[in-house]
């Protein structure tokens, strides 16, 4: 009997989850973000295997070609083909990017419900170091955590980026949180004798679901254009890794006479970081409607 | 004086369709709605929410939402077909020749621009040079009767209360003498003294300037004061429409009926009898009924009302009324329900709760603010104590202090003889599970990502210390005991009506049977007929459990229906306490007085109207002595306003506070008490 009659009313508490889907799936602009976001992750997973060459490969007869019908985007001093680095360059921002946003969106949202939520000396305490901390440039966080951690690995890319955008997220939490706590659903869990942490978590947590997750896939954009930075001026990511960023570094200086092996893997940073942001526009029209 | 006054009718509708376009299907919202409105008539729209008022409104100035058209029909307005107006003449039509003002005054008004260069603007709109419009606007606040316009318009909106802020709102509106003003429940956010004031404000223009208005209430008290004439809409279709005294006193559809029968009115008290409800729910947006729209929630209905649609024809003259069988409607059977058995209050024994010397004083930036002076009083098992007073009296305050969400500056309350700890962290789970509260707003009282199921379970396991198949179990009774279905349990807030929400919320409460339910305004964002559903279900629960209410209200007939004692809140002070049926004879406190006076009532006449002037003075500063004194209609001279009276018991079980003796009082108020025949 019981499902009989739960079973309607299941269908329909997911009419809105599949209505908002069908507007995402109806934009045009989540479409193609979606699409080139896909083709760089399908390239990340297959790697080597649909390179035309190897991407780490020296080809000594082939060196500093312009683009052909050979090498699509001709190739760098060393005769590597830069078609294949990009196609092959994904995999390392694809997954340092993820992974300091997912890191930070978790520190962010917890502190800034912890900080919207308990309020009071907890809230000015951890907002003043909030501010601090956005006060600090990339780059100086990146030096400082490389001088305590002591080496440059993919780590410690994670770990600055992570670092600068907690707070970020923590304040985009925070002030929904602050929202939220003032609804008597939140003053009806107090007085059925729930503790802070219920409340935060299981009461006001899915409610602030929708910004958290628009902001995260803002700073997922930024990550990215964060890891290329830090790259480029040298943290983190090394060659002979095909990453893009590590190509722009190889290549900058022959800029004038090789133009090709800067220029490919920096529209391909550029499709990525748009992608994104055409996804992140789309997600946050829906989510906000 | 415009010109079209004296010959075309302000508004007519003829046979207006209008459609919102939802998921992609055209829902009917107004389904052929035809009125007319005479030069200088005021008519009266009513209806529950969702039936249509709002959007006959917008439809009438061509400010429908981007998925709303009008299908068919005509709109003309003082001669003029509104529908056929292009970009300009209707930039030109809105200008000059209709005005709206909306339930909300301080979202009307821009809150950067200040008063006086908002109202200025209403004028230069329509031509007037810069420097005579600041002239006009100070002469149309004064119009409107705001005392000291000079410096009311060098304020910003949200400085200016929101009785004050209505005024100005009105006085734009009137700025440009309109063919058609249409009020869209220009009342309802305000207290009922202000509302007074207001409602006497609009009809004395109107009078004066001969404006014709659309009135637009859900409130049949305020329509039967200020209309002439009125229709009652449900779900998009006019089903009745007469003269207002016509169609109150004998209405022939059987909506209206049952829409009158809802109202708490008429000293009618829980122990007499229960209130009327309406059962059903008004079909959803669009839904397209081959009969009459009402059959489906009609006792009279028979097949023919749910197969062939009955037209609005003439029962009298100038009363029409969309029903096959109006010459029954007043037989419209009442829903049977079970009468119940509240057994008498025992005020013998000890006190459920008890307040002493409760006092509140809130500190901002620098200066103390009184919510709560020294209050005094005791709920007894099983008992509803009513508290009145407008908004900013203390009330909610009182309630939370209770409940020790706020901490009280002085004083304490007590359970059972055993005082409570002030804060509610520091309850014990069985102090928390004695008190529970019903919140106005069932909205943002449930939590949208959870389902009814999951709000009560969690409810359970808290205050009933329930688990497991349990839990589940009394899940069930709970929300059967509440009237909601089983299906109801797995939908998510956003998925029930106002009504099964609140009837959520209360289940929450009697999760751990709760000893005292404050309930803060819990029928006030509701329709009349759930409302009544809502009323007779608490009252069912407490003869069933004996549970005691704190019942916070400014609707005054919801409060005596429901109450056994009443306390009067002014100004964080209690002004009377009493049994419910002496607080409202009389004599009573001269606020009292005044508060019931204010209510505009379905059966019109009553009372002579005692008018408080001005608003309710800052808590930061209370004026000295009594704190009623400065707007108190029966000062009897210094000693108000120097020397407090104390609260002190001026006939068994009646407390008051005032230097006039309950005598004297008896003597002023028999002259007005007395109803106007």
């Amino acid at each position: 009997m019981s499902t009989v009659a739960a079973a309607p009313a299941r269908s329909e508490a997911s009419v809105a989850r599949r209505e908002r889907m069908q507007a995402l799936l109806r934009s045009p602009s989540f479409l193609i973000g979606a699409a080139v976001i896909l083709f760089w992750i399908v390239c990340a997973i297959l790697g080597d295997r649909i390179t035309p060459f190897d991407p780490r490969f020296d080809q000594t007869n082939d060196l500093s070609q312009a683009p052909s019908s050979e090498h699509f985007f001709g190739t760098d001093h060393l005769g590597r083909d830069v078609f294949s680095r990009v196609l092959a360059g994904s995999r390392d921002i694809l997954l340092i990017a993820p992974a300091a946003t997912l890191i930070a969106t978790i520190l962010g949202t917890t502190l800034g419900l912890v900080t919207g939520y308990l309020r009071g000396i907890a809230d000015d305490t951890v907002s003043r170091v909030i501010d601090a901390v956005l006060a600090i440039p990339l780059i100086l966080m990146a030096v400082t955590v490389v001088a305590a951690l002591g080496s440059r690995s993919v780590w410690t890319i994670i770990i600055v980026i992570s670092i600068v955008f907690t707070p970020v997220i923590a304040r985009t939490v925070r002030a929904a949180v602050l929202g939220e706590a003032g609804l008597d659903y939140v003053e009806a869990a107090r007085l059925r004798g729930e503790r802070s942490p219920y409340v935060m978590f299981s009461e006001v947590l899915p409610n602030v679901m929708p910004p958290i997750l628009v902001e995260a896939t803002i700073r997922l954009g930024y990550a990215i254009f964060a890891v290329a930075t830090l790259t480029f001026i040298g943290f983190g990511l090394q060659p002979p890794s095909p990453d893009w960023a590590v190509q722009i570094v190889d290549n900058y200086q022959y800029l004038s006479e090789e133009w090709w092996t800067v220029l490919f893997p920096a529209i391909a940073i550029a499709s990525l970081v748009v992608a994104v942001n055409l996804v992140s526009d789309s997600v946050q029209q829906v989510l906000e409607r | 004086m415009s010109l079209a006054v004296s010959t075309a009718p302000a508004l007519v509708l003829n046979e207006l369709e209008v459609f919102y376009r939802v998921r992609g299907r055209d829902r009917h919202v107004l389904r052929g709605v035809s009125f007319e409105i005479a030069p200088g008539e005021s008519y009266g729209l009513v209806g529950e929410s969702g039936c249509g008022k709002s959007t006959a409104a917008l439809a009438i100035v061509r400010y429908l939402p981007r998925n709303g058209g009008v299908g068919s029909g005509s709109i003309s307005v003082a001669g003029r077909d509104v529908l056929a107006l292009g970009e300009r003449d209707l930039r030109e039509f809105r200008a000059r020749s209709v005005s709206m003002v909306y339930q909300n005054p301080g979202s009307a008004l821009n809150p950067s621009i200040r008063v006086g260069a908002q109202v200025a603007e209403a004028f230069t709109v329509l031509g007037v040079p810069g420097g005579e419009a600041t002239e006009r606007a100070r002469a149309a606040l004064e119009r409107v009767q705001i005392a000291d316009p000079g410096s009311v318009m060098s304020r910003y909106p949200h400085q200016l209360s929101g009785g004050m802020q209505q005024r100005a709102v009105i006085a734009m509106a009137l700025a440009k003498d309109p063919a058609l003003l249409i009020l869209d429940e220009p009342t309802t956010g305000l207290d009922a003294t202000v509302e007074a004031e207001v409602l006497d404000l609009v009809s004395q223009l109107q009078a004066e300037l001969s404006t014709s208005v659309l009135f637009i209430s859900h409130n049949l008290g305020v329509i039967s004061k200020m209309c002439s004439r009125v229709g009652i809409l449900y779900a998009g279709r006019l089903v009745e429409e007469g003269p207002v005294e016509t169609v109150l006193q004998d209405p022939r559809h059987p909506y209206t009926v049952g829409l009158l029968r809802c109202i708490p009115r008429g000293g009618v008290r829980k122990d007499h009898g229960r209130l009327d409800t309406i059962p059903g729910f008004l079909p959803s947006l669009g839904e397209d009924a081959p009969g009459c729209v009402f059959a489906s929630r009609c006792a009279l209905a028979d097949e023919r009302c749910g197969s062939e649609e009955p037209p609005l024809a003439a029962v009298a003259s100038g009363h029409e009324s969309r029903c096959w069988y109006h010459e029954r409607a007043q037989e419209l059977p009442r829903e049977e329900v079970a009468d119940i058995d509240l057994a008498p209050v025992d005020r013998t024994g000890e006190p459920l709760i008890e307040l002493s010397k409760l006092t509140k004083i809130f500190k901002q930036r620098g200066h103390e603010v009184h919510a709560l002076t020294d209050v005094n009083a005791a709920i007894w098992p099983g008992e509803t104590l009513g508290l009145v007073g407008e908004s900013g009296s203390g009330k909610t305050t009182l309630a939370r202090t209770l409940l020790g969400i706020l901490e009280p500056t002085v004083g304490i309350a007590s359970l059972d003889g055993d005082p409570l700890p002030t804060r509610y962290q520091k309850r014990s789970q069985a102090e928390l599970r004695a008190l529970q509260i019903v919140f106005q707003n069932p909205d943002s009282a449930l939590n949208r990502r959870h389902s009814v199921r999951r709000i009560l379970l969690r409810s359970l396991k808290k205050l009933a210390g329930l688990g497991g198949r349990a839990a589940d179990q009394r899940a069930l009774e709970l929300a059967d005991r509440v009237r909601l279905t089983e299906r109801t349990l797995t939908q998510k807030p956003v998925q029930l009506s106002g009504g099964l929400k609140q009837r959520v919320a209360i289940a929450r409460a009697f999760a751990g049977d709760p000893k005292l339910v404050v309930c803060d305004e819990p029928t006030s964002a509701l329709d009349v007929s759930v409302q009544a559903a809502i009323l007779n279900l608490l009252v069912e629960l407490q003869a069933e459990q004996r549970v005691s209410y704190l019942f916070i209200s400014h609707d005054l007939g919801v409060v005596r229906y429901i109450s056994d004692r009443i306390a009067v809140l002014y100004l964080g002070r209690i002004q009377e306490l009493g049994p419910a049926d002496v607080v409202f004879d009389g004599p009573h406190h001269p606020y009292t007085e005044a508060l019931l006076s204010a209510v505009p009532t379905v059966d019109g006449g009553g009372r002579e109207r005692i008018r408080l002037e001005g608003d309710i003075p800052s808590a930061a500063s209370p004026p000295s002595g009594c704190v009623f004194h400065t707007r108190c209609p029966r000062k009897i001279g210094a000693i108000c306003e120097e020397t407090e009276p104390p609260l002190v018991e001026v006939e068994p079980a009646h407390d008051m506070r005032c230097h006039i003796p309950l005598d004297e009082l008896r003597r002023l108020q028999a002259t007005v008490l007395e109803p106007v025949a």
